[in-house]
C-alpha cells in the first residue's frame, strides 16, 4: 500500500508541488530582506560599535586619563599617557585605540567612571588600509561629536538598568 | 530607583579646605586632609624643620605653612608617602602613570654616598618615579628629595649614540667607527701618555676594567678622586664611615670636620638628629656654619680650630675627652685642598687622642659625596708607581704630557684645563666632559645596569636594570672590554660573573652584598703645614651635584625656589 502511495506520488510530482507552494506562500507575506546601505535594520541601545569619545554639554571633555579602560581591556588595544593641562586638570595627551586589536567587549565603558568612551551605534567604518584603524583622541574626539546625539540617547535608555 | 532616591541626605555645611603650594615638590589636596599631623610630626622631628603646623580649631583646622612658603626641608618628599589619604602628593609625578602600569625593581641610589635603598618603579622605558626601600642600616625608610624627585634627569640630555668630533662638531657614529677613533689615536702612544680619570658615579665594575685597561696599557696615570680628595688608600679604615651609620645612634659626641652632612648626605644628618633627640649628645663643627637641624657648637672655620682640638687647648676637648663613644666625621670639604692629606692626618691623630678607635669602637668616619668613591678606592684606582693624582692628570694635560685622557664619567673638573689633550668621554649624560669630549662613549645610567657600587661604609651593594639603556648605550664595563679590544689589549674576562669574579679577586669583601666588611686600622695621611683657609663645603646646590640631577627640571625648579629663599648657601660664602 504504502509503495503504491510513493509511487502515485512521484508520479504526480507532488513534492514539486508542496515545495512551489511554500515559495507561492513566501511570495505573498511581507519581505524581510533590507536594501543595504539604503536600509538598515534595528539596532539596541547597548549594541556595541565604533568607539567614542565624548565631551560634557559645556565642550569639555570628559576623560580623565584615570586609565581604568586601558587596564581592562582584555586585548591591549587601549595606550594613554597623561599629564596636567595648564590649567592643573588631569588630561590625556594621548588616547590611541587600536581598532583592529579591539574585541568589542565593552569592558571599556562599563569601567569608564565618567562615560567618556562610548561604543556608539555605528558600524560602517572600514576603511583600505590598517593605519586607518588606528584611531587617536582627535578621531575618537570627533566621533563623539558626531554620534552624540545618538550615544545620549542610547545611554539615556539604558541608564535604568546600570 | 532600585537603590533609594537620588537626592542626597547631607543637609550640612560641606567642608572644602584651599589648596596650598607647598613649593615644587608636594602638591596638596587639603579638602582631603583628615589631620593626622603625619606630616607635622614627620618635619618636627625627623627632618628638623618646623615649617608645617596645625592651625585654627575644630572645623577650621587646617594643617598651613603659616606664611605661605617652599617647604625647605631635603626629605620634604617624605611627607608623600606617608600621608595616608592623598591630601599631599608628588608634584612632578601627578597624573603621569598609574601605580598598576609600573614595573618594580628594587634597587639602590647614586646621587650621594649614603646608597640609600630604593625602588625604582618604570613604565614601558621611562623611570616614572623612585620611592624609598626599607633598610634599617642605611637609610630606614625615608629618602632625600634629590634621589626622589632627579629621576626625570634620567630621560634629558642623554648620550644614546656613540660620537666623534669632526671639525669640532660631534657626530654620531657607530660603535666600530668610534673605538677605532679610540684606537687610531693611541696607536703608538706611550703607555705614560695617557691617563684616566673616574667620575663619581662610575660602578665598580666599570671601574675594574678601567684599572686593568690602563695596566695593559701601562700607564699609571689614574684617580677616582676628581675633586681632589686626598684621601689615603693606604688604610682602608681611613676613608670609610667606619662607626657605620646606624652606629650613629651609639655615639655621645661628634666632631663634623670641613662637612655640611645636611647637604652632602640629608640621612646621615638624620641620623644625627635622631641621635641628637635622643639626648647627651654633643655636636662640634668645624667648618662652614649652618642650620644643620639640631644644635651644634660652631667651634671654628679651618684647620686652625683642628689644631687647638687636637693639642688640647679647646674648649670642645673636654667633651671629647668624657664622652665614651666620641666620633669624628671629615667631609670633602676638609680634604679635597691642596692640604688635605695634612688635615687627614691631624683628623687620624685627634681619633687616636682622645680614644675613638678601639677594639669595640671606630669614631672615625670619612663622609664622602660621591656614590663611586669608596669601590674606586677599595679596587685601587688611584695612582699607580710615578703615577700622576686628578689635579697631576690636569697638569699634565695643560703642558701637553699627557695626549689622552680617558674621563669615565668625570664631569666635575675644570674642563679648560685638558689643553689639546684627546679626550674620550664615557659617560650617561651631555655634560660638561661630554663638550670637551673628541669621543663619546654613551653608558647606562644607575637605573639601567646591575652594578655594584660601595657607600660611604664601605657597604657593598648593588643597583639592578630597571629599564634598558637609551639608543646605542650599552653598559659601562662592557665599552671598556669593547675598547680593550679594539686597542689590541683584550681583558681576560667576557661576563659579568667574571668581571665581579675579578673584583673579588682585588677586594674580597664585593663578593659580601650588603654587608660593611670591618676596616683595620692604620697609617694615613701625611704630615705637613695646614693652610689657614676655612673649609668650604663641595656642595654648593643641594639639588644639583651630578650630570642627572644638573640634567633634571625638577632639581632646577627646586634651585630656582630654594636658591631665592637662601636656604641654600651660595658659593661665595661657603
Amino acid at each position: 500500500m504504502a509503495f503504491l502511495y510513493r509511487t502515485a506520488r512521484t508520479l504526480l510530482l507532488g513534492e514539486l508541488i508542496t515545495g512551489m507552494a511554500l515559495t507561492l506562500r513566501y511570495f505573498f507575506r511581507r519581505k524581510v530582506t533590507l536594501n543595504y546601505p539604503y536600509e538598515k535594520g534595528p539596532l539596541g541601545p547597548r549594541f556595541r560599535g565604533e568607539h567614542a569619545l565624548r565631551r560634557y554639554p559645556n565642550g569639555e571633555e570628559r576623560c580623565i586619563a584615570c586609565k581604568l579602560c586601558e587596564a581592562i581591556c582584555p586585548a591591549l588595544a587601549i595606550t594613554i599617557e597623561s599629564e596636567p593641562r595648564d590649567d592643573g586638570s588631569r588630561r590625556t595627551t594621548r588616547y590611541d585605540i587600536d581598532m583592529t586589536k579591539c574585541i568589542y567587549c565593552g569592558l571599556c565603558e562599563e569601567a569608564c567612571p565618567v562615560d567618556a568612551i562610548v561604543e556608539g551605534p555605528n558600524f560602517e567604518y572600514s576603511t583600505e588600509t590598517h593605519e586607518e584603524l588606528l584611531y587617536d583622541k582627535e578621531r575618537l574626539l570627533a566621533n563623539g561629536d558626531r554620534w552624540e546625539s545618538a550615544l545620549a540617547a542610547n545611554l539615556e535608555s539604558d541608564a535604568p538598568y546600570r | 530607583m532600585a537603590f533609594g532616591r537620588g537626592s542626597k541626605r547631607f543637609g550640612e555645611h560641606k567642608r572644602a579646605v584651599k589648596e596650598k603650594d607647598l613649593g615644587p615638590l608636594v602638591k596638596t589636596y587639603m579638602t582631603r586632609c583628615i589631620h593626622c599631623t603625619r606630616c607635622v610630626r614627620f618635619l618636627d622631628d625627623i627632618a628638623g624643620v618646623t615649617e608645617l603646623g596645625v592651625v585654627n580649631r575644630g572645623e577650621h583646622l587646617e594643617i598651613d605653612t603659616y606664611i605661605e612658603k617652599a617647604l625647605s626641608s631635603e626629605l620634604s618628599g617624605n611627607i608623600i608617602d606617608l600621608c595616608p589619604v592623598g591630601a599631599l602628593t608628588s608634584k612632578p609625578y601627578a597624573f603621569a602613570a598609574r601605580s598598576w602600569e609600573l614595573q618594580r625593581t628594587e634597587t639602590i641610589d647614586v646621587h650621594d654616598a649614603v646608597g640609600s635603598n630604593i625602588l625604582v618603579d618604570a613604565r614601558g622605558a621611562t623611570v616614572m618615579r623612585v620611592l624609598p626601600r626599607l633598610n634599617e642600616d642605611v637609610n630606614e625608610e625615608w629618602i632625600s628629595d634629590k634621589t626622589r624627585f632627579a629621576n626625570d634627569g634620567l630621560r634629558l640630555q642623554r648620550l644614546d649614540t656613540p660620537m666623534v668630533r669632526r671639525d669640532g662638531r660631534l657626530e654620531a657614529v657607530g660603535w666600530d667607527e668610534a673605538l677605532g677613533a679610540v684606537a687610531e689615536r693611541a696607536k703608538g702612544l706611550a703607555g705614560g701618555r695617557i691617563a684616566a680619570l673616574v667620575g663619581d658615579l662610575a660602578d665598580a665594575e666599570a671601574m675594574v676594567a678601567l684599572k686593568d685597561l690602563m695596566a695593559a696599557l701601562g700607564s699609571p696615570h689614574l684617580d677616582c678622586r676628581q675633586d681632589g680628595a686626598k684621601l689615603d688608600p693606604a688604610a682602608r679604615a681611613g676613608y670609610l664611615f667606619n662607626t657605620t651609620i646606624a652606629g650613629i645612634e651609639d655615639a655621645d659626641a661628634c666632631l663634623l670636620v670641613g662637612t655640611m652632612p645636611r647637604y652632602e648626605a640629608p640621612l646621615v644628618n638624620a641620623r644625627l638628629r635622631k641621635r641628637y633627640l635622643m639626648g647627651g649628645f654633643r655636636i662640634g663643627v668645624v667648618g662652614p656654619a649652618m642650620d644643620l637641624t639640631y644644635k651644634a657648637d660652631i667651634l671654628g672655620a679651618g684647620p686652625e680650630t683642628l689644631g687647638e682640638i687636637l693639642s688640647g687647648t679647646h674648649s670642645f676637648c673636654e667633651v671629647l675627652r668624657t664622652a665614651e663613644r666620641p666620633m669624628i666625621v671629615v667631609g670633602m670639604g676638609a680634604l679635597a685642598r691642596p692640604d688635605g692629606a695634612a688635615v687627614l692626618a691631624t683628623a687620624r691623630a685627634i681619633a687616636e687622642a682622645y680614644g675613638m678607635v678601639r677594639d669595640d669602637w671606630n669614631g672615625f668616619n670619612v663622609l664622602h659625596s660621591a656614590a663611586g668613591r669608596v669601590a674606586g678606592l677599595d679596587l685601587g684606582l688611584v695612582p699607580g708607581e710615578g703615577g700622576r693624582d686628578a689635579g697631576a692628570i690636569l697638569d699634565g694635560a695643560e703642558a701637553g704630557d699627557i695626549e689622552l685622557v680617558y674621563l669615565l664619567g668625570a664631569d666635575e673638573i675644570d674642563m679648560t684645563r685638558l689643553g689639546d689633550a684627546f679626550v674620550v668621554y664615557q659617560g650617561h649624560h651631555g655634560d660638561a666632559g661630554a663638550r670637551r669630549a673628541d669621543v663619546v662613549l654613551p653608558g647606562a645610567a644607575y637605573t639601567e645596569k646591575n652594578a655594584v657600587y660601595a657607600n660611604t661604609e664601605g657597604r657593598v651593594q648593588q643597583t639592578r636594570l630597571a629599564v634598558f639603556p637609551p639608543g646605542e648605550a650599552r653598559e659601562d664595563w662592557k665599552i671598556v672590554r669593547a675598547l680593550s679590544a679594539a686597542l689590541g689589549k683584550p681583558l681576560p674576562y667576557d661576563t659579568l660573573a667574571e668581571v665581579r669574579t675579578r673584583m673579588g679577586e682585588i677586594a674580597p669583601h664585593f663578593h659580601h652584598v650588603d654587608d660593611v666588611a670591618p676596616a683595620a686600622w692604620g697609617k694615613f695621611g701625611a704630615s705637613g703645614k695646614m693652610r689657614r683657609a676655612a673649609f668650604a663645603s663641595p656642595v654648593a646646590n643641594f639639588y644639583m651635584t651630578d650630570p642627572i640631577s644638573r640634567a633634571s627640571h625638577t632639581m632646577a625648579e627646586c634651585t630656582e625656589a630654594f636658591a631665592a629663599a637662601s636656604v641654600l648657601p651660595s658659593a661665595a660664602d661657603a
